[in-house]
This record gives C-alpha cells, structure tokens and sequence, in this order.
C-alpha cells in the first residue's frame, strides 16, 4: 500500500499551499475576486484584519446590509478569521 | 494545521488509501488519474474548471455548443432582455486546458469505470462527475407529452421554449388570461415561478394592462412567499391570483388542443398556458443508477459522491442536497466543493467538511429585487441549513432596498457567468 500511495504522490500534483478553507469558495459566488469596479466589492488580496471586522458588523448589524448580515451569522469567528486569511491572500 | 483524527477520520483514511491502491493498479501505467464531468451547465463546467486548477486531467462532456442559461431567462420572457445574453459558450472553459467533447453521454458502467458517448466511443474515468440538470417527467402530468410542450410551452429549459412561450405571450390580446401550472417540491429554483409571474405581470401591466394571470399551484406555500404577495399587491394589484393546493390548485391532467388545464374542481382555459410540470435528474443519472425512486440522486453531503454508485459524484439540480435548493448559485458553490473532495480522494486524503451558501435573487420588476439566502453544513448525513443565518430580505423596506437588490441581482448573474465562463 505504501507503494502504492507512492505512485499516488507522484501522479496527483501536491495541492497549492493554501487550501480554501471552508466557505471560501462560495464568496466568489456574488464577490467577483478581482475585476475592479465590480458591484460587489472584489475580496481578493483584501487586507484580512478588515474583512474580519466587516464581517463581525454585519453579524451583529452594526453595518447595514442587503444580504450579508444574512451570510455573516452562518460563520463562527474562527471560520470568519481562516476565510479572510485566506482571501488576502489571493491573488 | 494541527487535527485531532477521529476514530470516524481513521477509518476513512484507510478506505480512501485502499481506494487509491486498486486504482494505482488498475493504471500505474498511465500518467495521471482521470476526471469526467457530464454536463456544460453551472455545476459541471464550474467544477470541471476547479479539478484543472487543481492540476488534474479533466474530460468535459457537453451534449450542446450553446449553453442556454436559465437565471434571467423569465426577463427574457418579458421582453427586458435578448435571449442572446442568456447563451454561453465553452471556449474559454476549453482555453483553460480542459478537453471538451461536445456529445451526449448515454451510458455508465460503474464497475470499469468507462463512460459511453451517443456515438458508440467511450471513455475512461477514476472519477465521474454528473451535472446533467433536470429532466421533465413527460406524462406524469396526464397529458403533458412534447407535443403538448409546443402548444403549452414549459420555459423551464432556457432555449426555444423561452422565446416560444415569449411569441405567445406578446400574440396575446389585451384582456387575455395567462394561466401557470406551477408544481410540487422538489424542482429546479423554488422561486422562479413567481418570478416569472412576476415579470409576466409587469410586461402585462406595460403593454395589456386588462389582462390576468393565474397560477395553479401543487404546492400551499413558496419560496418568498410573503414577499412576492406583497409586491404582487403593491405592483400589480387584482392582476396576479394564486390558487393553492388547498384551494384545489393542483392540476392533474391538461389538454393541450383546448389550452386548458384541469384540476379536481374545474377547467382553466388560457389564452397562453406555461406549464411548469415534474421534473427529475438528467436521464444520465438514471441510466447510471444514481438516481434513487424519487428520481433525484442521494449524495455524501461532504464529496458530493453518490449513496448508490462508488466513484461517481453528483452536483447541481440533480443531487438531493437537503436544505440547498436547486439553483445555479448552488450548483456553483457545490462544483467547487466536489473539485475540491476529489482532489483529496484522489490524492488518497480525507476531504474536508465543507460550508455552502446559496443565495437566490429574484426581480418583481426591472427596479425591484428580493432575495432568500442561506449557509449549509452537513448534519446527520445531509446539508443542513445553518441556524440562526441565513433567511429571506426584509418584508419590510423602503424602494431603495429593493432597488439595490435588483442591481446585485444582475451584478451576481454578471460575476457567476465570468467565473464560469468568461
Ligand atoms: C426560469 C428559471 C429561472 C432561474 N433563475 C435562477 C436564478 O435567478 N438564480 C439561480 O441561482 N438559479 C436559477 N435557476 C436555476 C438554475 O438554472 C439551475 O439550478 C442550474 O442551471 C443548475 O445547474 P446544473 O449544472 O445542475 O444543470 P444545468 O445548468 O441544466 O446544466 C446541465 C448541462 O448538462 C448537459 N447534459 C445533460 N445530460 C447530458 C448528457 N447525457 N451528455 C452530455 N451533456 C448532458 C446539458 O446539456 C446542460 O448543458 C433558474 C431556473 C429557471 C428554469
Ligand atoms: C449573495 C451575494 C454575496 C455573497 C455570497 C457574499 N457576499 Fe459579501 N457582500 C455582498 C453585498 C451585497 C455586500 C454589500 C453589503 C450588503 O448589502 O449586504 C457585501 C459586502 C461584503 C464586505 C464588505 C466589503 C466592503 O469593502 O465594503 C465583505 C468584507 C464581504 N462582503 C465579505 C464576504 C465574504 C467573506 C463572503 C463569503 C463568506 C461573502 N462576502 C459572500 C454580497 C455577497
């Protein structure tokens, strides 16, 4: 079996170092990731520390929102901080 | 990243490893493992995309040159929009280094793990994906075969039945009756029907202010409802009358040469009658034996992968995915999610437990959009809603809400088709 996942190794490319945390994915959903001046605000390389907190206002409806008051109560702190992480740090 | 493995984790690794060390016999030889996705649509052509940049060998099998999408399509049908800004085409997905062919899949055999094309070739795969979208369920409506369809268009494909059911209704006299069969859950995006009952009215209210829309409906509640009814009273007051299943609203049989439709308590003539009828996953998910008696798909909630076929994984329209409803934003955030479990299994790793939202929005008019939206995880062996998130606009707002939301509505169709292929 070892031999095996050796071949395995080999014939399946190692994955990019930073794999999309769960949720990640879907923020591309709306968030077009880099095209400037797209309505819905690009998320790609946005500083972390301000997704984080935009994030937690909507949660909490400190920040007004049409839909992400809706999404932001769907991820815990944790899960809000390795998203965000993530995001900035895409290209 | 540090994880505690569980008990449940281990187990799982030791399968996927045992997985991994069958396949790497059956095809030490060739250079890397192979991935088929069926079907062009949101889900396939999104995930095909991600398995690339994942940097595997990626087959995608398309029956159509052009994909007609549905999202938009019932503006379309009101005469805001060119059936043209619904058609997408490939090229891009197949620049990204995708190989595409361009047939319909007609068979599955699971145990060689081999595909077979509508011209008698086939193809080899470790890993299947099936995004074929819905079939309609000719006859289970008594009366409702094809023929029927070219006189009482259903629409619910995007294509010539769009710009046939838009013929009608623009033939339609002032003072005409639009009548909608609208059917019972489960079925491709909950709201549309009102949506389009919606956009109906607002092109009836436009150009034949005494006409009337009806809507027979299987069902006694729907998605948005409270919003849509007080939007339908606000823009479009006495227009638009729904008739529930309670109501006797549900239709049982049509009659295509009298353009009437018949429920247990009486007859419906339309001058344009758009029947909305059952529906079910994509012929090819029943060939392949994924589809269970319900005639949707039961899938792993983590991979995708189905309950009844090893190695073949379901997405969109076509995969039961508990509380996510059939829409194109879900099969785009489940295309990703797969991609991501099958690279893992492949690379003999245990997938990671995703989170999916969803997100529907829906024009009442061209200035009026309003949205349910929701985050998933699995739970107890489905996606569940995650509670206390989620949910639809507010039932109260001023018109500036609901203007912005009209704007994010074509800007989310704007961003999900340059994901997918742009
Ligand atoms: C009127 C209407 C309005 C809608 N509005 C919205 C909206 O606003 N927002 C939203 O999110 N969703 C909306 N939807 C829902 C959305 O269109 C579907 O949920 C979405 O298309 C599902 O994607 P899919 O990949 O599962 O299937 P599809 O998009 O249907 O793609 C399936 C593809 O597979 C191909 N195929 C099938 N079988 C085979 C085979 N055997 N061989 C080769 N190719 C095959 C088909 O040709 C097709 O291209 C709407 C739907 C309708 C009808
Ligand atoms: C359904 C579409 C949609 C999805 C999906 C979505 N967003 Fe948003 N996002 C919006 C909209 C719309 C706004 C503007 C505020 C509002 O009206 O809700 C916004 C604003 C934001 C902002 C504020 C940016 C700024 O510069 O003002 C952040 C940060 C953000 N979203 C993060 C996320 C993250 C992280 C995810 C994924 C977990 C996500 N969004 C998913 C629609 C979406």
């Amino acid at each position: 079996m070892s031999a095996a996942f050796a071949i395995m190794a080999l014939t399946v490319p190692a994955m990019a170092q930073n794999v999309a945390p769960p949720g990640a994915t879907a923020c591309s959903g709306c968030h077009d990731p880099s095209t400037p001046g797209a309505v819905f605000p690009p998320l790609h390389g946005y500083p972390s520390g301000e997704i984080v907190a935009a994030m937690q206002d909507f949660r909490t409806g400190q920040r007004p929102a049409t839909v992400m008051d809706r999404i932001a109560k769907g991820f815990t702190d944790e899960e809000t901080q390795a998203i965000a992480s993530w995001l900035s740090q895409q290209p | 990243m540090l994880q505690v493995l569980t008990r449940r984790m281990l187990l799982k690794t030791a399968a996927v490893g045992a997985a991994a060390a069958a396949f790497s016999r059956r095809t030490a030889a060739q250079a890397s493992p192979k991935v088929v996705v069926v079907g062009g649509g949101f889900g396939g052509a999104t995930c095909a995309r991600e398995l690339k940049q994942k940097g595997l060998a990626v087959t995608l099998v398309e029956a159509n040159a052009v994909y007609t999408a549905c999202p938009f399509s019932n503006a379309v049908l009101a005469g805001l929009r060119p059936i043209e800004a619904q058609q997408l085409k490939l090229d891009a997905v197949e620049k990204g280094g995708i190989d595409i062919i361009q047939k319909k899949a007609t068979g599955v055999d699971p145990q060689s793990r081999r595909i077979a094309l509508e011209d008698g070739s086939s193809l080899d795969y470790d890993r299947l994906v099936l995004s074929p979208g819905v079939d309609i369920r000719f006859n289970a409506l008594r009366g409702y075969d094809e023929a029927a369809a070219t006189v009482m268009p259903h629409a619910w494909k995007a294509g010539e039945q769009t710009t046939l059911l838009r013929r009608q209704l623009e033939a339609m006299d002032d003072g005409g009756t639009f009548v909608m069969a609208a059917p019972a859950n489960p079925f491709r995006c909950p709201p549309g029907p009102y949506e389009r009952a919606s956009l109906v009215a607002h092109y009836l209210k436009t150009h034949k202010p005494r006409s009337k829309l009806l809507i027979l409906d299987a069902k006694d509640s729907f998605s948005k409802q409270r919003l849509f009814q007080a939007a339908w009273q606000d823009l479009y007051p006495g227009m638009i009358e729904w008739v529930s299943l309670s109501s006797g609203g549900k239709v049982i049989e049509v009659d295509a040469k009298a353009k009437t439709l018949v429920t247990d308590f009486g007859r419906h003539k339309g001058d344009v009658v758009n029947v909305i009828p059952p529906q079910r996953a994509g012929e090819i998910a029943q060939v392949a034996g994924v589809a269970d008696r319900t005639g949707w798909c039961p899938i792993d909630p983590v991979t995708f992968e189905s309950r009844l076929q090893p190695n073949i994984h379901v997405i969109g329209d076509a995969s039961i995915a508990g509380g996510m409803p059939k829409s194109a934003f879900s099969a785009n955030a489940q295309g990703k999610v797969c991609a991501a479990a099958v690279a893992s299994l492949l690379r003999g790793e245990a997938p990671a437990e995703p989170k999916l939202i969803n997100t529907c929005y829906s024009l009442v008019a061209p200035d009026y959009g309003i949205s349910v939206a929701g985050v998933y995880t699995p739970r107890n062996g489905l996606l569940a809603d995650v509670e206390g998130a989620g949910g639809t606009s507010p039932v109260n707002a001023p018109p500036s809400f609901r203007a912005q939301e009209a704007i994010y509505a074509e800007a989310w169709f704007q961003t999900i088709t340059r994901e997918v292929y742009g």
